[in-house]
């Protein structure tokens, strides 16, 4: 499907959601509250959506909230979408796609290290780069750190 | 009688005094151990990041690090003498780095290969997690410089490390040195 | 869904791989569940290179942060590279001379063969061959000289600017190039005879470490990891770039999905690579190799993504710009990073014998993984 296409295939499945071209492909964005799991068990499991292969999964600090950045892409019609899901900044909190797509496993715990941000039903949700022990969420732009970082 | 005495690579330290019948060599058992010690150091196979690579290129054929005696590269600390750090250190490795140290034998060399052992190098700054340098965590003998350094850079800090060691004491008997003075 | 695990006491034993192992290729950290010799659980245990590569960029300028990228994935540093500078042309919208593309695209291959050439000596050293480690490197160290000559680095070549390249190829760029092709195309059959058809070679990588196509999708696995289970997903052939569109080459798929299919993905792309410098050596268009460009770059407000095809699989670049003089955020989607989480599901009921195999087949870089 072309983005043209795709877009407006979108537009009729999400009528709620905001649907725009992006730079490559067309984005799809929710407001924090919406249903996220029904949501990508649409995209997967539609006949001619097909997006089956989560290839980027990634949060953006806004200072204001967090947005969390899906690429998805179906091997089967070689299409691709950016979703993304607004999130508080005080309770970042979205269901865990581990289930869904398994690598998200791990790009949740890495998003959970480097962010904070809480993923419902994740396995395993615990600190994978820094050590158990560390305090803050170092890719916050409030995140400070006045012994390790040298500022040019 | 006609001694031949060919010149070896790394001289044995001392005098030859011929007499009748062959040759006395004299010289004094620190500087045989030394001149042993140097010309058979084993490294420990311990690479975090790209300065591995060019560890793994002065080990193969063409540079071969073995020449000088550096052929028995060991994966336990236990069996090495000295560590070449090849790559960065951050701060969830350096007990690791610590450890690996303390397991090593004594006498024990360091080596800090290239920027980010030395410094921290590229990830000096606005890094959060970055040691900047492998010598805020072990005392580091010889450093190279490079990001990362040929081949021939470490080689010349290897040969570097042998003179050191050929030149005087290991860092145990400097410190029973010191230890002395101060009583 | 997962599979549940057996978590019975009797007999379970937890060890430690890494981080200082030499078949972790590095700093990584396995903790492994053992029943007798199987593994029934693996979970690594990240971090002890995690350079904050991603915090770094956002204090880095656009011309700038493309170098800290060469040493994420040393081994396709010049890959790296190309996407981070393809995402900036993508938000200045510059035009790239031919010639600057095409050379691009050299450099690109003859690191992809460096990269795997690295891969097949190491990879025999882990299953205890030592002899293919010296082999290998006889053959990288022209690539090497080539690429020195040329870029000025062995390794880290930082040979990309955003516009095209730092400066045009050494004189005896082509010549070399093709004396290597001669040289290398007789030596990748001594590679097949002294390793691939090894019985004992065969046995240890035949029927281990399963991989089925379904699961190399849902694990996000790329490159050769997921072409050994017969999912397409080369970039250079589904989204081309740079001057990709004008070769002729095959994507290398094997339905095996075990370890020696992985192995001989690699081995036939190898062979790929040398098909394609074959046909664009002759052919580097006369003209400039550099755009020109501001002095500071300024990217547009707004999101850019670009995907290229590194010698371990995909690798992503999420850029975020807030119109300044440096990024906002930016992502890394390393092909390690994906690759690793299906080795659990990998080596689970394999012994422990075969977990160095397994793990040789993904051909992990670990600050690649950790960034």
């Amino acid at each position: 499907m072309g983005n043209e296409e795709l877009i407006v295939k979108l537009q009729e499945l999400f009528p709620a959601a905001s649907i725009i071209q992006g730079n490559d492909w067309p984005e799809i964005s929710f407001e924090s509250g919406a249903d996220f799991l029904s949501t990508i068990d649409v995209l997967k499991s539609d006949q001619t959506l097909a997006f089956d292969y989560l290839f980027c999964e990634t949060c953006v600090d806004w200072k204001t909230h967090f947005t969390m950045v899906y690429h998805l892409d179906s091997t089967r019609f070689r299409h691709n979408i950016v979703l993304k899901y607004k999130l508080d900044r005080e309770t970042p909190e979205i269901d865990s796609l581990s289930f869904v797509y398994r690598t998200s496993e791990q790009h949740e715990r890495e998003i959970f290290d480097l962010f904070g941000i809480i993923f419902k039903g994740h396995p395993n949700l615990k600190r994978i780069l820094l050590t158990e022990d560390w305090v803050g969420y170092p890719l916050r732009k409030d995140y400070d750190d006045p012994i390790n970082m040298i500022k040019l | 009688m006609d001694v031949i005495i060919t010149e070896p690579s790394t001289p044995f330290p001392g005098s030859v005094h011929e007499v009748p019948g062959g040759g006395i060599v004299l010289s004094t058992l620190d500087d045989v151990i030394n001149w042993a010690r140097s010309n058979s150091l084993w490294p420990l196979v311990f690479g975090t990041s790209c300065c591995a690579i060019e560890m793994m290129s002065a080990a193969s054929a063409k540079y071969d690090f073995s020449r000088f005696g550096f052929e028995v590269a060991r994966a336990t600390p236990r069996q090495a003498d000295v560590i070449i750090i090849a790559g960065t250190i951050v701060n969830k490795m350096a007990p690791v780095l610590k450890r690996l140290f303390d397991q090593m034998p004594d006498p024990k060399y360091v080596i800090a290969m290239g920027a980010c052992a030395t410094s921290g190098g590229p990830f000096f700054y606005n890094t959060y997690s970055v040691v900047k340098g492998a010598d805020h965590v072990i005392p580091v003998d010889v450093y190279v410089a490079g990001c990362p350094p040929r081949p021939e850079a470490l080689l010349h800090a290897l040969i570097t490390l042998q003179e050191k060691i050929k030149s005087g004491l290991t860092r145990d008997q400097i410190r029973a040195q010191f230890q002395e003075d101060g009583k | 869904m997962f599979e549940e695990i057996k978590t019975s006491n009797d007999g379970e034993l937890v060890i430690n791989v890494g981080p200082q192992h030499p078949a972790t290729h590095g700093v990584l950290h396995l903790l492994i569940t053992l029943n007798g010799e199987t593994i029934t659980k693996l979970e690594p245990n990240l971090g002890y290179i995690h350079r904050s590569i991603e915090k770094m960029c956002e204090s880095l300028s656009y011309r700038q942060f493309i170098y800290s990228t060469s040493r994420m994935d040393y081994l396709s540093s010049h890959m790296n590279n190309h996407a981070c500078a393809m995402i900036v042309e993508k938000g200045l919208q510059v035009e790239i001379p031919e010639r600057a593309e095409v050379i691009r695209v050299l450099i690109s291959e003859l690191t992809r063969l460096a990269s795997h050439q690295l891969w097949w000596g190491a990879m025999a050293m882990d299953l205890g061959a030592l002899s293919p480690f010296f082999y290998s490197f006889r053959e990288r160290e022209v690539i090497t000289d080539i690429m020195e000559e040329t870029c000025g680095a062995r390794l880290t070549m930082n040979y990309i600017v955003p516009g095209g390249l730092m400066a045009d190829i050494h004189p005896n760029f082509v010549k070399r190039v093709k004396d290597f092709i001669i040289q290398f195309n007789s030596k990748i059959d001594e590679y097949d005879q002294l390793v691939t058809g090894n019985i004992i070679f065969q046995n240890r990588m035949k029927n281990v470490g399963y991989l089925s196509p379904e699961d190399a999708i849902s694990y996000g696995t790329t490159g050769p990891v997921a072409r050994g289970s017969g999912v397409s997903c080369d970039i250079r052939k589904l989204y081309p770039y740079s001057a990709y569109n004008k070769v002729k080459f095959e994507e290398i798929l094997e339905t095996g999905g075990d370890s020696f299919a992985r192995y001989l993905v690699r081995i036939k792309e190898m062979k790929q690579s040398i098909s394609i410098i074959e046909q664009l050596i002759d052919n580097i268009p006369e003209g400039d190799f550099q755009a020109k460009t501001k002095a500071v770059l300024k990217l547009p407000k707004g999101e850019f993504y670009q995907r290229v095809e590194t010698a371990r699989g995909e690798l992503g670049v999420y850029l975020v710009s807030e119109g300044g003089t440096t990024p906002y955020r930016i992502k890394f989607r390393s092909p390690g990073f994906s690759n690793l989480s299906a080795l659990n599901h990998m080596v689970k009921g394999h012994k422990i014998g075969d977990l160095v195999a397994i793990m040789g087949t993904l051909d992990l870089v670990i600050p690649d993984i950790d960034r």
